[in-house]
Order: structure tokens, then C-alpha cells, then sequence
């Protein structure tokens, strides 16, 4: 039985023996490396771009045309940023919201979704199926009366503005509650039988098992609020209560010619998604994937 | 007497009285005290605001003083203003761009890293980091680049002898560029769902298809792409929808500019509603754009379900 697609005639007919398929020893590495390794470059360039520029000085950008390679290594950008521009406590700032949103997702994803997915109540299948529907409502459609809802609140212009609309999600709930009903009901039950309580059943049986659905709404939830900048732009008016993003993007617009300073900003504010990815990329793309293969 | 779990599986037994009912309401506070935050959250921030939205979208308000009745008024002026047009055309030419290319890119580069090549986490790895990195800092970042004075795109150019481009403060360039740059961050992230998703295609398919003598070009259209197209279908909807709402790039880059050739659907409502106070006005945008949105949703959904062969004529 034959399983090349060449018939043996055809390759007969030609004039110089052809080597065998499969076998090219012309390259030492395999030939697809010549059409990934330049678009691999194409990707990464940027992003090498953004860490050069932050370390050179101003008068090498400044010139026509700009050099593409810093002559000598300048921390000027960084130190006028740490030092003139309120990055530091707009970095603060970023952390507080984006901890505070990691935790209370976790917290109230968890206990949500354990209702949903064990407990038997009024209603429940109602509120199930409304939060589904919330899943699908895109932000533009809330961010108006939000906006209202916060300035009600008095929280317009308070990191407050940007921590309650984050509080939970309905995709923490509802991710966790299809993790909880793939586990195996007998471990709760036995520890039922024992007299735990439902949130003791949850903490210490439970949430232990459900560790890489909680990577993912940790992952996700961290993405989401750090790197948004709609709703702070909407929230927030008052520069000390700026998150990264919003602080950023007016930096470059009031520094237009200070670019090493804006790319220095740029690091500052990329680099702890970077180096989170970096130490947990197989969370990531888990996370990243599962999501999108389940939806 | 040992403290017994409800049987959840089997239905209550009347003769297992007083006991369990209490026992089944206690549950029930529980269960309510274990939602409640996310209920609240939810009603309050996402049920509430939808209702809201459209009563403001028959409304005239300027964020501040109350509102005033105008029936149908927002609506009529939207299908009226040319800069909502131009704000649907811009949308509706950057995602019909985006969407295919990045589908398409991402689906070649996860065939090619499926094979046995040496590298392939570290490709995967520079073909994905763009995509965790946030608007804002690709638009800074690129608005750097393509400076049309002191960027890097220019200044290369420069070096090929072709003369220095506008990119983003060209009229006819800049909506492409923007096509671009979330090509550039985006196309990591269909890459590594199809990615995931081959893993997951039947390898005795391909192995029975070869054995038949189907070649690589056959076994691609009639085993790899028929298996991965719930993922495909999915992506479509997902980039789609990413695609129609597309905001904070353009914000940082470009605000609609220049001379409107940027300005998208989620820009026009969120200047109409906070930069010239129309709040109704915008909510009417608002809800343009999410009727269209769940349009599409619908319309794939029943994509979905009538490529799927299981599905029976009976169920409609």
C-alpha cells in the first residue's frame, strides 16, 4: 500500500532523481522557520521599540531622522516621570482597584457560584438565567446610567467609582458554577454527614479543587480592570484619583514632545501585566482559551 | 441522631415533614446570603442601567438637570446626523478588515505551529504578548512610532528612500493603520484558541484520511476545518463584537480624527454623552449599536445550531 500522492511513474519520468519526501538536508532546521522568524520579529519589534525609546535621551528622538538605537543608556524619561508626574501614585492607585476588584471576584464568584450550582432556593433559576443575559449587555449600553447611578452614590472622581462596578461579575459567577458542577457531589457530602457548614464545605473542600478555575477569573478580572480606560475616563475627573491607563494616555497628551518620558510612563504601565504574564503564561493562555472555547 | 445532607436528587418525601422544611429554609437563607452581592452588583449595575438606558433614549439629558420627555426624537435625529453615518460606515470598514484577517492569520499560524518545529511556545509566546498588553499602551506606543516627525516608521522609510507617511494624522491612511495596530494585538489571541482547539481534533480522522490518500491540502478542507469550525464560529462572533465596540484605541490614538475618519460608534456615543452633555442622545446610540450587537449574536446562534447535525427538524 502506497501512502506518498506522487505515482511512482510520474517520479520515474523525471530527469534527476528527486530526494525521498521528507527528507531536505539542504536546511538544518526546518523550512517554516524562515516565515515564522520574520513575523515573530514583526511582533516583538514594538514592543523592543517602547523599551529603547524609554532610555534614550529626548535630543536622539528629538532629530531627523530619529536613531533607531539609543547611543548611550539615559534614565531621564524614568527619573521625570517617578519624580515630576504623579505615576507613582497613579501605579497606586492601579493596584488598589485592580486587588480590590482579584479578591471581591473570587469571594463573591465563588459564593455565588456555589449557590447556584448546590443549593436549592426560590428563584434561583430566574436569577441564574438574568445573569446570563447581563453576560451579553455590552458596557456602552450600562456606562451611561452607571455613571448616574455613581454620581447618586457621591462616588464620581473616588477610586470608589471604579471599584464598585467591578465588585463581581457575572462571568466570575457563572464560571465558577460550571466548575463547581464538573466536581464529584460525594467529598461535600461526606463532610455534610461530618456537620461542616455550607461555607466551611465551600472553603476548605470545595475552593481547593476549583484552584485553576479561580487562576482563570483571577487572570481575566486583573486583565480587564487593569488595562481599562473607558470607565476611568467616564468615573474620574481629578488627577490623584487617575489609574495608570487614564494617567497615561494625558501624560502623552500634555508631554507630546517629551517622548522618552511618555515611553518611560508606557513601561511603567505595561510592565506589571508583562511580568505576571511572563512568570504565569500557562494560566494566561488557559485562561484566555477556556473561556473561548466553552463560550 | 447523625446530621443528614438534603437529597438533592430525589424529591422531598412528604412524609419527611417539619424537620427537613426547616432544615430546606435555612438552606435557602443561606443560599440567598451567598448570592446576595453578586445579585446586587448585577441588578443594580447592569439590570437597572439597561432599563434605564432606554427610557433615557426617549429623554433629553444633559447629565445634570433633569430630563425631558422627547419620544422619539433621538432616535430620528440619529438616522438623520451625517456624523452617526460616518461613525457606522468607520465601524462597519474596520470590522469587516479586522475581523477576517485576524481569523484568518491566526488560524495559518496555529497550523503552522501545530507541526513538530522546534520554538513553537516561544512563537506562540511573542505572537500572544501583544494581546495583554492595553489599548492605551499600544496607542501611545504606536502614535511613538508612527510619528510622522520623530517616529521610528518614518525614520525607517527614510532609510528605504520612500517618503515620510502621515499614518494616523492622514485622513486616508488612518483608519487602516488602526486595522493594523489591533492586528498586531489581537491576531495572538486567535492563534492560541485554534491552537488549543487542533489539539483537541481527532487524530484517527486525519490518520484514517491519510491512509485514504487524502493530501495536505484535502485533509485541511475536509478534516481540520469542518472539525474546528465551532471554534471558528465562535471567533467570528467574538472578534465581531470586540471589533463593533472598539473604543480606548482610538481615544488614545486618534479621538475620530482627523476630520472624522476615525470616529467610531462607541466614540460618537461617548462624546455625545460626555463631552457635549446628550446624554439621551447618546443612549439612543447606545442602543442602536446593542440591538445590532444582539442581532448578530441571534443570527450566529442559529448558524451554530443548523451546522450541527444533531439537531433534529422537531426542535423548532
Amino acid at each position: 500500500m502506497t501512502v506518498t500522492t506522487t505515482s511512482p511513474s510520474k517520479v520515474g519520468s523525471r530527469p534527476v532523481a528527486e530526494p525521498a519526501p521528507r527528507r531536505r538536508p539542504r536546511l538544518p532546521f526546518s523550512a517554516w522557520h524562515l516565515l515564522l522568524a520574520p513575523l515573530a520579529a514583526l511582533f516583538a519589534v514594538p514592543l523592543l521599540w517602547l523599551l529603547l525609546s524609554s532610555v534614550m535621551s529626548n535630543a536622539e528622538i528629538n532629530r531627523f531622522p530619529p536613531a533607531l538605537w539609543p547611543s548611550k543608556i539615559d534614565f531621564g524619561g524614568y527619573s521625570y516621570v517617578l519624580g515630576n508626574a504623579m505615576f507613582p501614585r497613579w501605579l497606586l492607585n492601579s493596584v488598589i482597584v485592580s486587588a480590590v476588584a482579584v479578591t471581591s471576584n473570587l469571594v463573591f464568584g465563588s459564593l455565588g457560584g456555589y449557590a447556584f450550582a448546590r443549593m436549592r432556593f426560590a428563584g434561583s433559576r430566574v436569577l441564574l438565567v438574568l445573569m446570563l443575559a447581563t453576560m451579553a449587555v455590552p458596557f456602552q449600553l450600562t456606562m451611561i446610567p452607571t455613571f448616574l447611578v455613581m454620581k447618586k452614590l457621591g462616588l464620581i472622581d473616588t477610586l470608589g467609582a471604579l471599584i464598585v462596578p467591578s465588585l463581581v461579575t457575572p462571568f466570575a459567577v457563572f464560571l465558577l458554577r460550571q466548575f463547581f458542577l464538573s466536581l464529584p457531589r460525594e467529598l461535600e457530602e461526606a463532610a455534610w454527614i461530618d456537620g461542616c457548614s455550607r461555607l466551611r464545605v465551600l472553603y476548605s473542600i470545595v475552593l481547593p479543587l476549583a484552584r485553576p478555575a479561580l487562576a482563570t477569573v483571577a487572570v481575566l478580572t486583573f486583565l480587564t480592570t487593569w488595562n481599562d480606560l473607558t470607565w476611568p475616563l467616564i468615573a474620574i475627573n481629578h488627577d490623584t484619583q487617575y489609574t495608570l491607563q487614564l494617567g497615561l494616555t494625558t501624560f502623552q497628551g500634555q508631554h507630546h514632545t517629551r517622548w522618552s518620558a511618555v515611553m518611560a510612563g508606557n513601561v511603567l504601565t505595561v510592565l506589571p501585566v508583562l511580568v505576571a504574564f511572563l512568570f504565569a503564561q500557562k494560566a494566561f493562555i488557559r485562561s484566555v482559551t477556556s473561556s473561548g472555547l466553552k463560550g | 441522631m447523625p446530621r443528614l445532607p438534603i437529597p438533592l436528587t430525589m424529591p422531598a418525601n412528604r412524609s419527611e415533614s417539619r424537620a427537613l422544611r426547616r432544615r430546606r429554609r435555612s438552606e435557602a437563607v443561606t443560599a440567598w446570603a451567598f448570592i446576595s452581592p453578586a445579585v446586587l452588583v448585577i441588578l443594580g449595575l447592569s439590570v437597572l442601567p439597561v432599563v434605564w438606558s432606554l427610557l433615557l433614549s426617549f429623554q433629553a439629558n444633559d447629565l445634570v438637570t433633569p430630563s425631558r420627555w422627547v419620544g422619539l426624537d433621538n432616535y430620528r435625529a440619529l438616522r438623520e446626523d451625517p456624523n452617526f453615518h460616518q461613525a457606522v460606515k468607520n465601524t462597519v470598514v474596520y470590522t469587516v478588515l479586522y475581523v477576517p484577517l485576524s481569523i484568518a492569520l491566526g488560524l495559518a499560524l496555529a497550523l503552522v505551529l501545530n507541526r513538530r518545529i522546534r520554538f513553537v511556545g516561544l512563537y506562540r509566546t511573542l505572537f500572544f504578548v501583544p494581546f495583554v498588553i492595553s489599548a492605551t499602551a499600544q496607542g501611545v506606543l504606536f502614535s511613538f512610532i508612527l510619528d510622522p516627525e520623530f517616529g521610528a516608521a518614518n525614520s525607517v522609510l527614510h532609510h528605504l528612500g520612500i517618503s515620510p507617511q502621515g499614518f494616523l494624522t492622514d485622513p486616508s491612511q488612518a483608519l487602516f493603520v488602526l486595522v493594523a495596530i489591533t492586528l498586531w494585538s489581537g491576531t495572538g489571541l486567535c492563534t492560541v484558541i485554534y491552537l488549543a482547539a487542533l489539539q483537541d481534533v481527532d487524530q484517527s480522522l486525519i490518520e484514517a484520511a491519510r491512509l485514504d490518500g487524502a493530501g495536505r491540502f484535502h485533509l485541511l478542507r475536509h478534516v481540520t476545518l469542518p472539525a474546528l469550525s465551532p471554534v471558528s464560529v465562535f471567533l467570528l462572533l467574538w472578534q465581531t463584537i470586540q471589533a463593533l465596540q472598539v473604543f480606548d484605541l482610538v481615544y488614545v490614538t486618534t479621538k475620530g480624527g482627523p476630520l472624522g475618519s476615525t470616529t467610531v460608534i462607541v466614540y460618537f456615543i461617548w462624546e455625545q454623552a460626555f463631552k457635549e452633555f446628550t446624554a439621551g442622545y447618546g443612549a439612543a446610540a447606545a442602543y442602536v449599536l446593542a440591538v445590532a450587537l444582539l442581532v448578530l449574536a441571534v443570527v450566529m446562534r442559529l448558524l451554530r445550531r443548523e451546522r450541527t447535525p444533531r439537531t433534529k427538524a422537531a426542535a423548532s
